[in-house]
């Protein structure tokens, strides 16, 4: 007989036992009915900061892939820069940034997305451009375009593939990312799996977060990528 | 930048090296739990990158196991394994973790063995080589820095995933964050930043000693092929 069985009998452990206990079910649509406002108010905010990421990503990747495309000696610590951010931990560099923008605010999140999703969009805008054929390249220069009318309406189109290819990648890892924002409290759907986690292991509220979270990423990537059908129609004609 | 002094000042206490909890304690913790990761990783993920890529097929899955797990987030997982069979402790950290690792491991090894030339695998079965010889002796030799590349890859990535334990208790050098942030900025703000510093170190420090063994165990000849690196690590954790 162990001194365990000393302790007092029927005192409650205060903690919600970790096994498949009948209070603390992996879903439960009481909860999803009862917190609703709460859920759909974080995946109204991870939705939103993700969007605003990859556009902001865009909107400065683009330039950049052009940028190292045009001036050659500049795709080395373009890339090399990328490779030294990509290795730094996500929660790191929200440590870092934190304490200089605002413990509580949702700009140091949005600004270490913004790094990370810049650093694939980049690569595959430039994997895109340099993939485009010397020959079209030739062919558009006799047709008399100068080098913007060339990026503009030859090199940047043939490049879309790519260009949504990074977007889709950067979508789906930003969707996970923001997750790591809940330490503080900007996390959106990662409050609330880490509130669960807080909240005496409540399995129905970690699920509903983790759930939520793939699903998202999985709408936004199928959503992007008809989107890049829509947009690039002469590749499918080639398919077919 | 005073915050970033104030970080350096943290860094500049010796005790906040040597306490228990302290800066050396959660590295050694980060390092086991990382090298316990990487060595699960490798040994679900290697055998089965080497199969398939010796048989030539299954990129299809390969592609896939990249894709779902770039859509779970680390901090699910992290959560949601404890609260299984597992229980609580290390083990579960260990099991996410390695759950990552798997795919550039897996991807890596897949390409390596698809890349080598058919006709050097013609040459080798027309010299009388049996499968089992053909994998071992030309196969193998000549996907070593594939092999490589996606051991620094996944090393790289679990060392700061493993940053993310501290979500759960898990222990390693996240906690000097979390526990900075427990303090409230102005209290903490030193210790965050100096945590975060401690990461991004550790974290080059792994890149670099994995690119030194990378160039290592690469035959010479087969150096002067440049830009290996298939699958491109997620950004970490």
């Amino acid at each position: 007989m162990s001194f365990l069985s000393w302790a007092p009998a029927g005192a409650p452990p205060l903690a919600a036992p970790a096994d498949d206990g009948p209070g603390n079910p992996w879903f439960s649509w009481q909860y999803v009915r009862d917190n609703s406002d709460i859920i759909l108010d974080k995946l109204g905010f991870h939705v939103g900061i993700t969007i605003e990421t990859v556009i902001i990503a865009l909107l400065v990747a683009v330039p950049l892939a052009v940028l190292a495309y045009w001036i050659k000696p500049l795709t080395g610590p373009i890339l090399a820069l990328s490779g030294i951010l990509y290795t730094i931990p996500s929660l790191a560099l929200l440590a870092l940034l934190a304490p200089l923008l605002g413990a509580t605010s949702r700009v140091p999140v949005l600004i270490a997305l913004v790094l990370y999703a810049l650093l694939i969009v980049v690569r595959n805008a430039l994997t895109g451009l340099t993939q485009v054929p010397d020959e079209v390249r030739d062919a558009a220069a006799g047709m008399g375009y100068g080098r913007y009318g060339r990026l503009w309406r030859v090199e940047l189109p043939l490049a879309l593939p790519g260009i949504v290819t990074g977007l889709r990648l950067a979508t789906v890892s930003t969707v996970a990312l923001v997750t790591i924002g809940s330490i503080i409290g900007n996390g959106g759907l990662g409050d609330l799996i880490l509130g669960g986690f807080a909240n005496n292991f409540y399995k129905a509220e970690i699920l509903t977060g983790t759930v939520l979270c793939v699903a998202l990423a999985l709408v936004l990537d199928l959503a992007l990528a008809g989107f890049g059908r829509l947009l690039t129609p002469w590749s499918r004609r080639r398919a077919s | 930048m005073s915050y970033f002094s104030d970080g350096i000042t943290w860094l500049n206490d010796p005790l906040n090296w040597t306490n228990p909890g302290g800066l050396l304690d959660r590295l050694r913790e980060h390092l086991v739990i990382s090298f316990w990761a990487v060595l699960i990783g490798c040994v679900v993920a290697l055998p089965l990158g080497i199969w398939l890529g010796h048989r030539g097929r299954g990129g299809g899955l390969v592609i896939t196991v990249a894709n779902l797990t770039r859509a779970i987030p680390t901090l699910a997982l992290l959560t949601i394994l404890p609260l299984t069979a597992l229980g609580f402790g290390k083990l579960p950290v260990i099991v996410a973790l390695a759950v990552f690792a798997v795919p550039p491991l897996l991807a890596n090894a897949y390409t390596g063995l698809q890349a080598v030339d058919p006709e050097t695998k013609d040459a080798a079965k027309g010299m009388g080589l049996s499968g089992g010889q053909l994998l071992r002796r030309v196969e193998l030799p000549l996907s070593v820095p594939y092999l490589a590349a996606g051991l620094r890859t996944a090393a790289v990535q679990v060392v700061a995933t493993a940053t993310l334990a501290t979500f759960v208790n898990g222990g390693g050098l996240g906690q000097i964050i979390t526990a900075g942030f427990g303090l409230g900025i102005s209290v903490g703000g030193g210790q965050i930043v100096a945590g975060g510093i401690a990461v991004v170190v550790l974290a080059l420090l792994v890149e670099g000693i994995f690119a030194l063994v990378e160039r290592l165990v690469t035959p010479r000849p087969l150096r002067s092929v440049r830009r290996r690196k298939v699958a491109a690590a997620d950004p970490a954790g």
